[in-house]
């Protein structure tokens, strides 16, 4: 077991962790930053989602040994304050959540796609969402709830989107 | 609306809704209440108003005792807020946004006002579960009718205030107001230094659905932002101080005894070990540090052969078992002679018809925190039954229900896979020798293995018609699946509906529109065979056998949307599927297009017309009747558990396939509002169209009838 320093949401963490310990774990069990989500440990579902360097990582099968020098954003690092980001206020806008489980995974990863390609068409959504699994169905929604944050087009541009 | 057509009316029991205790009875004390609840306004609905209502002397109640067999209580303190108490569980199924709803029609207060305290069982009344599609046809009602006791009484506070005639009085917005001489009274002035009770009556008149403000509109989920920024605490999410992690170990198959067992290495590990009985099990400091000790303890385990899925169907036929029914001749559903009518029919047509075990896979797993304070036994867990799950813990703990407290925070979905208390149980036992708390969270592998399943089955439907279109003879054989949604709504003089019990080879239970999934799927593609038996267009075909006017309503709607009689390229297909369950009806119609080549199917276009009474929320309907529907495309396609041996052998995400993204059709929905019937619950019923419209279809692309859920889990050979 060593100590190992992780950067979450723009603060500095130090974390204990051996070389298989993932940052799910770490995140959910050491930083009490329970909004990335277990949802299969297999990186299938995308409910542990979270941005290293910008870009959607599935924290589940990510090792905290591999990011110590990186740059992790997680659901809880999206807004400033008060003022949520956009694609969260996209989803709320849309309605596009029923238990709301895959919803943190949902909005990083939309986060990273528009960040990518900041105005992604249907199947581009899709293409890019279909790692992302909503048992509830809401999938519509979340294609919808993307276009609107796309549409208000300052979502690629919002803190903790391109760091 | 004042009366309750459906008062008398009992859902049809589900067979596989794991069993509830009896209603627990409360020995209410009302200055307990106010105690705990501080000053104000208290309103207490009861579960059979009239009896009480005749022992009471119903209305406004005097003496220190509250009735018992309260099921939804609502509080309006002195500050004006008002807190609701009801027993249901939110697991996304967006209650907690309807039921505020209805509070606030009826008591005219703003959405934000109004705080639902759900699933605690120290805190909320007795409920025997949420599943059934029960919380609006019940529920919502309840709380409307208490929510309007209150503002009644607040109506009479005020009116008693200003020595006026109450009918001069109107409540609006948090207050009561003289609309002549333009003063009000908030609520919190009314309800201040007070400690009034009042039991909901018969005579509490409610507001009918066609001047709906508040109910009827649609409404985002009430506590939506903490969905979109993590905040939310969900059971997995659940966290003490001094807390452990827990694991428990899992036999090498079902039905599996433990032989043998070495927990010295586990135990050198620091970690807490319990070995009780076939129960072991680790807590540790982390998931990690558990993971790592459960997997250094060895055990042995002796287990007797068992079937294989691909025998399954033959299995469930031959292990039929007498007597077992809870639900007695409900299973069983005669009406003239069949053989008769079978033998003298113009065309006679059988067929069987099979549905594979899956699995809820919610995306959040079973979870539990428990904690022990000397004999006292919290627990945070997802389940749609917080009473049964405390009920459970007593039995397995020895104590008495009362020094057991279940909690349960809004959970990530359930789909009638969260009956039970399994992590519960084991997340309580590794606390009591830990002597701290420990949360349990299952893996995706224990959740796909050690929780239960819908159940499997096999239908054979025989059918006699006549040669102009008629129905004149069904037999209708079940063996497994279930008996909801068994009867036909198919005039047809006929009839002999047999519901065999078996024993399951694999643990099942509850399921989303569990039975009437399989039987509508038999049913409705049934009935798409013997249409093209006697050469008539299935849509004409069922409406000549269909009187219900309800239904008929559904299935015209939905042939309008999706233009039922347009031409088709090759590939392309249509068909539909459509029936009625817990008292909501639906109609569903599909368009696929396969690819003869690859043998892809992939559904394009999914059209539902859905009507479930008044509508209370529009866009929390559409959203579970999409839901509805691409859920239902996982059992229609391609979702089934595989095992053999007491093993299931596809118990990860990654060999078990779910609905994506790409694989969502469009989707259209029509909703027929019917403001004149009370409202029902629509988080099953709008699935059970969805295979047969999507089988029908199959055959009209490539003329395949595919008899067997899920369709095509291998893409289609046509050739």
């Amino acid at each position: 077991m060593a100590t190992i320093r992780l950067t979450v949401n723009g603060k500095s963490y130090t974390v204990d962790a051996d070389s298989q310990t993932s940052l799910l774990s770490a995140l959910r069990e050491q930083l009490d930053l329970t909004g990335s989500k277990y949802g299969c440990g297999e990186g299938q579902c995308g409910a542990c989602t979270v941005l290293i360097d910008g870009k959607a990582q599935r924290s589940c099968v990510t090792k905290v040994v591999a990011v110590s020098s990186k740059q992790i954003t997680t659901i809880e690092g999206l807004a400033s304050g008060d003022q949520l980001h956009p694609v969260q206020s996209a989803f709320l806008e849309a309605d596009a959540m029923q238990c709301g489980y895959c919803t943190s995974g949902m909005i990083m990863s939309a986060v990273a796609l528009l960040q990518r390609n900041p105005s992604p068409n249907e199947s581009e959504i899709v293409n890019f969402m279909d790692g992302n699994v909503c048992r509830c169905g809401t999938y519509p929604r979340i294609v919808s709830a993307i276009q609107k944050a796309a549409k208000s087009g300052t979502a690629s541009s919002a803190k903790g989107a391109g760091r | 609306m004042s009366e309750n057509p459906f008062a008398d009316f009992q859902l049809e029991p589900e067979r596989y809704e794991l069993s509830a205790a009896a209603p627990y009875r409360f020995d209410l004390d009302r200055r307990e209440f106010f105690k705990f609840l501080g000053a104000g306004l208290l309103v207490v609905s009861v579960l059979k108003p009239a009896v009480v209502a005749q022992e009471s002397g119903g209305g406004r109640r005097r003496g220190d005792s509250l009735p018992k067999e309260i099921d939804a209580w609502l509080h309006i303190g002195e500050n004006g807020k008002v807190t609701v108490y009801t027993g249901k569980a939110e697991m996304g199924q967006n209650i907690r946004t309807s039921l505020s709803q209805a509070v606030s029609e009826e008591l005219h207060v703003p959405i934000e006002n109004i705080e639902m305290v759900m699933g605690d069982t120290q805190l909320t009344p007795f409920d025997m579960g949420t599943f059934g599609s029960r919380t609006t046809p019940t529920m919502n009602l309840q709380l409307r009718k208490v929510a309007a006791a209150a503002r009644e009484m607040l109506i009479g506070l005020a009116a008693s205030q200003w020595q006026m005639d109450r009918q001069h009085l109107i409540a609006a917005d948090g207050k009561i107001a003289d609309p002549q001489s333009k003063r009000f009274l908030e609520y919190s002035a009314l309800t201040k230094g007070q400690q009034l009770t009042q039991t909901v009556t018969a005579e509490t008149p409610l507001i009918p659905a066609a001047n709906w403000k508040v109910a009827g509109q649609s409404a985002s989920k009430v506590d939506g932002r903490d969905f979109v920024t993590g905040k939310h605490r969900y059971p997995s999410d659940q966290k003490l101080p001094d807390m452990l992690y827990g694991k428990v170990l899992r036999p090498a198959a079902f039905n599996a005894a433990l032989t043998s067992v070495d927990t010295q290495k586990a135990e050198q590990m620091g970690a807490t070990v319990v070995h009780d009985g076939n129960f072991v099990g680790v807590a540790a400091a982390s998931t990690e540090a558990a993971s790592g000790a459960l997997a250094a303890i060895h055990a042995e385990w002796k287990s007797e052969p068992q079937p294989s899925n691909k025998e399954l169907f033959d299995y469930l036929r031959k292990n039929t078992v007498e007597g077992k029914d809870p639900t007695g001749d409900g299973d069983r559903y005669d009406v003239g002679n069949v053989d008769q009518a079978l033998g003298s029919a113009d065309h006679r047509l059988q067929q069987t018809y099979t549905v594979a075990y899956i699995a809820h896979t919610p995306l959040e797993p079973r979870a539990a925190l428990a904690k022990w304070e000397g004999d006292k036994l919290t627990v945070w867990t997802g389940t749609q039954r917080p009473f049964g799950v405390r009920g459970q813990l007593a039995e397995a703990f020895h104590i008495p229900e009362d020094q057991v407290r279940v909690l349960m925070p809004d959970t990530g979905s359930g789909y009638g896979g969260k009956h039970t208390g399994e992590t519960a149980i084991e997340a309580a036992r590794l606390a009591r020798a830990a002597k701290r708390p420990v949360k349990v969270v299952w893996t995706r592998e224990e959740e796909f293995t050690w929780a239960y399943f819908r159940p499997a089955g096999v239908i054979d439907v025989t059918s006699a018609v006549r040669a102009d279109g008629t129905i004149t003879a069904w037999e209708f054989h079940n063996y497994n699946s279930g008996s909801a949604g068994i009867r036909t709504y198919y005039e047809i003089p006929n009839q002999r509906i047999v519901f065999h019990a078996v024993n399951s080879p694999l643990r099942q239970g509850s399921y989303r529109a569990l039975a009437a999934t399989a039987n509508h799927f038999a049913r409705e593609s049934h009935m798409d065979e013997a249409a093209h038996t006697v050469k008539m267009d299935p849509l004409d075909f069922r409406l000549k056998n269909l009187k219900d006017e309800r239904l008929r309503a559904v299935f015209e709607a939905a042939a309008k949307q999706f233009g039922w009689g347009k031409s088709k390229t090759p590939g392309q297909g249509f068909g539909m599927g459509g029936g009625y369950e817990k008292l909501g009806n639906i109609a569903t119609f599909a368009e696929v297009i396969v690819d003869r080549k690859s043998g892809d199917v992939k559904v394009i276009r999914v059209v539902s017309a859905f009507e479930c009474g008044a509508i209370v929320n529009p866009d929390g309907l559409r959203n579970q009747i999409e839901g509805s529907n691409i859920q239902g495309l996982g059992g229609a396609l391609f979702e089934a558990i595989e095992f053999d041996n007491g093993k299931i052998l596809n118990a990860r995400l990654s060999q078990y396939r779910v609905p994506r993204f790409s694989d969502v059709p469009a989707l259209e929905t029509v909703l027929l509002d019917r403001k004149d019937i009370p409202s029902v619950g629509a988080g099953e019923c709008p699935m059970i169209g969805l295979a047969p419209a999507i089988a029908n279809a199959i055959f009209d692309a490539v003329g395949i009838r595919l008899r067997s859920l899920p369709l095509v889990p291998n893409g289609l050979k046509t050739t």
